[in-house]
């Protein structure tokens, strides 16, 4: 167990390395660039020289590389020259990054808490109007976009019904204490219970629109999953046992249905983390995805590279974290 | 109807009242004019300790039946009628609460394929102690010895490692082992085995028929074997069903089933056997055909397309189940218009010679 983690780990490092290489070549291949976004329409052909002196871009690509792979081992990822100007680049990315965690996560313990009973549900009643009626719905989650969904939301929940608030993490009016940057976190580790009421009630309708694509692929594959391991003969071999429907379920047919329902869910995290780029956008969420915005507007290189590394090494941990589940689960992949 | 089948003096190490008797078991699947009878009134007991075999090829009904005993068939798509009477009960009429808590206590089944019937994420131990957890009302400590006791029962070396391993990591033989373990670990009075020993390679059938054998006379447990194979018959059963076309075409003590098979069919599957004092690259005798080329049971006879021994009856009226005319015994039943005469295992040894076709050189 302990090598396959050893083995999965130094495969993510190798991951990690080819993306920044790929990434830092991408970005200063754009078109338009730093400098003159930086500029704007007032810059000179020496001005502009001097600044790409000053930023080290006149180096040739390999080198600039070099520097950035130094200093970003030391934790120095650069200071970030768009709208955070002067702020390290890193600062930019823990300030928010908690926000989109916070987010995401909700949104996928939604997800998984609707979407795998329902799977199981779906799949016992197949072919019957719940089953059918959970396709339909679990069908319209992944077709309507993630913007579009989170507008409608917006506008019913929060503008005509006003049960819960539009945009935002949490009331300003609240004073509310941080401590990691986790708002509802915070307010419970400081015991501010309204502040941390508050905070979750600014997560239910970002995270129900986040939520709709992980929900209704995760319940698909749940469904489809229980479907082919009820035909199984090892069922036919517990129900023979005479064992309670209860161990069937938990024991026989979900423990093996759940293999590909883990998969999933670690793929899921990357289409998360692009979903929560829009929904932040629609409900004013102050989370990375802002962020990533307004960077590639300025060509805010540091902060970009900082955002998109981070997304990805948070993608391979929570896919390690997966493969690790995975080989708990299923005894035969830990060879 | 078939109550003449009860009335019989076993030969066999059972005796006394039957422990399952199982009346005009029927089991359509599908409905209307699609409908399909796998198993058609099929009457049968099994008396405590004895050893009944369920013989036919592949799709005669043998494993549909034993399903439907066991009260496993799927819910929805087949319709069961008849009587099921165990231990006084009718088990089609018990509620699922009922079956579950006499399934793996005091009916026990074992199945085809060891290494799909075990479940592959979860550790040989607790696919043992589950059932005394279910019947027994174990706790896991308790239940893992006594799993331990059961794997050493079965011949599993090592059993306090194998306890902790999981199916992929055992044997074809050792998993089947396991299976028995799990099947008898509540020591019940009925265990069913459907074709134990196919999907495992000769030596070990050997072990498991032995195995199975030893730990049946031991425990007074009746066992309905479930097999395509005559060879498991004759080292195990004492009582032989042979099915066809899902009905009873005929029943005989084992001896008498070898030495005197009646029914074209039996005698088809008897002659199918390979055997070792037989001229080298001689050709098999299959019973020819298969079974896509059953007539229906309505107004004949569902082997007459594929029987030698056809008469004009075969095709106008259907064979009833009957204690034989020729004063073979009274527990034995056919139902055949045109039984077979003399063995046709005599018949092969005489005309062998003028048999043999593309013999070798």
């Amino acid at each position: 167990m302990l090598r396959f983690i050893v083995r999965r780990m130094l495969q993510a490092v190798l991951a990690l390395f080819v993306l920044s290489v790929l990434l830092f070549a991408w970005l200063r291949s754009l078109p338009g660039g730093v400098v003159s976004a930086l500029l704007g329409e007032r810059g000179t052909p020496e001005s502009a020289a001097a600044l790409r002196a000053a930023l080290g871009l006149d180096q040739p690509l390999p080198v600039q590389y070099w520097r950035f792979l130094q200093r970003a081992l030391e934790g120095d990822f650069g200071i970030s020259n768009g709208v955070y100007r002067g702020q390290p680049a890193l600062d930019v990315f823990t300030q928010r990054f908690p926000a989109t965690i916070e987010l995401s996560i909700f949104a996928m313990v939604l997800a998984l808490t609707f979407a795998i009973p329902l799977g199981y549900l779906a799949a016992r009643r197949r072919g019957g109007v719940f089953d059918t009626g959970s396709i339909v719905f679990s069908l319209v989650g992944v077709a309507v976009p993630v913007f579009f969904l989170a507008y409608v939301l917006k506008y019913i929940f929060a503008v005509q019904l006003g049960w819960l608030p539009p945009s935002g993490r949490q009331d300003v009016t609240i004073n509310a204490t941080h401590i990691t940057n986790f708002y509802v976190l915070d307010g419970l580790i400081t015991r501010e219970w309204d502040a941390a009421w508050d905070a979750f009630k600014h997560l239910i309708l970002p995270g129900i629109a986040l939520s709709s694509i992980p929900f209704a692929i995760i319940f698909r594959i749940t469904r489809a999953a229980v479907i082919d391991v009820m035909d199984e003969d090892y069922v036919r071999t517990a129900r023979a046992k005479g064992l309670r429907q209860q161990t069937i379920r938990v024991r026989h047919i979900m423990r093996n249905a759940l293999i590909p329902v883990v998969t999933i869910i670690g793929l899921q995290i990357g289409a998360l983390l692009a979903g929560a780029v829009l929904t932040e956008k629609v409900f004013a969420f102050t989370g990375i995805g802002q962020a990533l915005a307004l960077g590639f507007e300025l060509r805010d290189y540091p902060v970009l590279q900082v955002l998109i590394m981070m997304a990805a090494l948070i993608y391979i941990i929570v896919n390690l974290i997966v493969d690790v589940t995975y080989a708990i689960i299923d005894p035969r992949v830990r060879t | 109807m078939t109550r003449t089948a009860t009335t019989s003096t076993t030969t066999g190490s059972g005796s006394g009242e039957p422990l399952l008797s199982v009346r005009d078991l029927s089991v359509t699947f599908g409905r209307g004019r699609r409908a399909f009878a796998a198993v058609d009134q099929v009457s049968f007991d099994v008396r405590p300790g004895q050893t009944v075999g369920l013989v036919g090829e592949s799709g005669c009904g043998k494993s549909v039946t034993s399903l439907a005993i066991m009260g496993l068939l799927p819910a929805r798509g087949n319709t069961v009628t008849g009587e099921v009477m165990f231990d006084g009960q009718d088990l089609l009429r018990l509620s699922q609460e009922q079956l579950r808590e006499r399934r793996g206590s005091e009916l026990a089944m074992i199945f085809q394929d060891p290494l799909s019937s075990l479940n592959p994420v979860v550790p040989l131990g607790v696919q043992v102690a589950e059932v005394l957890q279910a019947h027994k009302g174990m706790k896991s400590g308790p239940a893992s010895r006594k799993a331990t006791e059961l794997l050493n029962k079965v011949g599993i070396p090592d059993p306090t490692r194998r306890l902790k391993e999981y199916p992929h990591q055992l044997s074809g033989g050792m998993r089947q082992r396991a299976l028995i373990a799990m099947a008898l670990a509540c020591e019940p009075r009925l265990l069913i085995a459907d074709e134990p020993t196919t999907a495992l390679d000769v030596t070990i059938q050997a072990q498991i028929l032995a195995l199975l054998r030893e730990l049946v006379t031991e425990s007074g447990t009746a066992l309905i074997m479930i097999t395509h194979d005559l060879g498991v018959v004759a080292g195990l059963c004492d009582q032989v069903n042979v099915l066809y076309g899902g009905k009873v075409v005929e029943r005989a003590e084992r001896h008498d089933l070898f030495s005197r098979p009646r029914h074209p069919y039996t005698g088809g599957l008897l002659a199918s056997i390979p055997r070792l004092t037989e001229e080298r690259g001689r050709r098999l005798n299959p019973v020819p055909g298969s079974v896509a080329d059953n007539i229906p049971w309505e107004g004949g006879c569902a082997f007459a397309p594929r029987c030698a021994s056809e008469v004009e009856a075969c095709r106008s009226t259907t064979p009833e189940l009957e204690p034989d005319r020729d004063g073979l015994g009274p527990d034995r039943l056919l139902r055949c218009h045109h039984p077979l005469e003399e063995n046709p295992l005599d018949d092969i040894r005489t005309h062998q010679p003028e048999d043999t076709e593309g013999g070798p050189a």
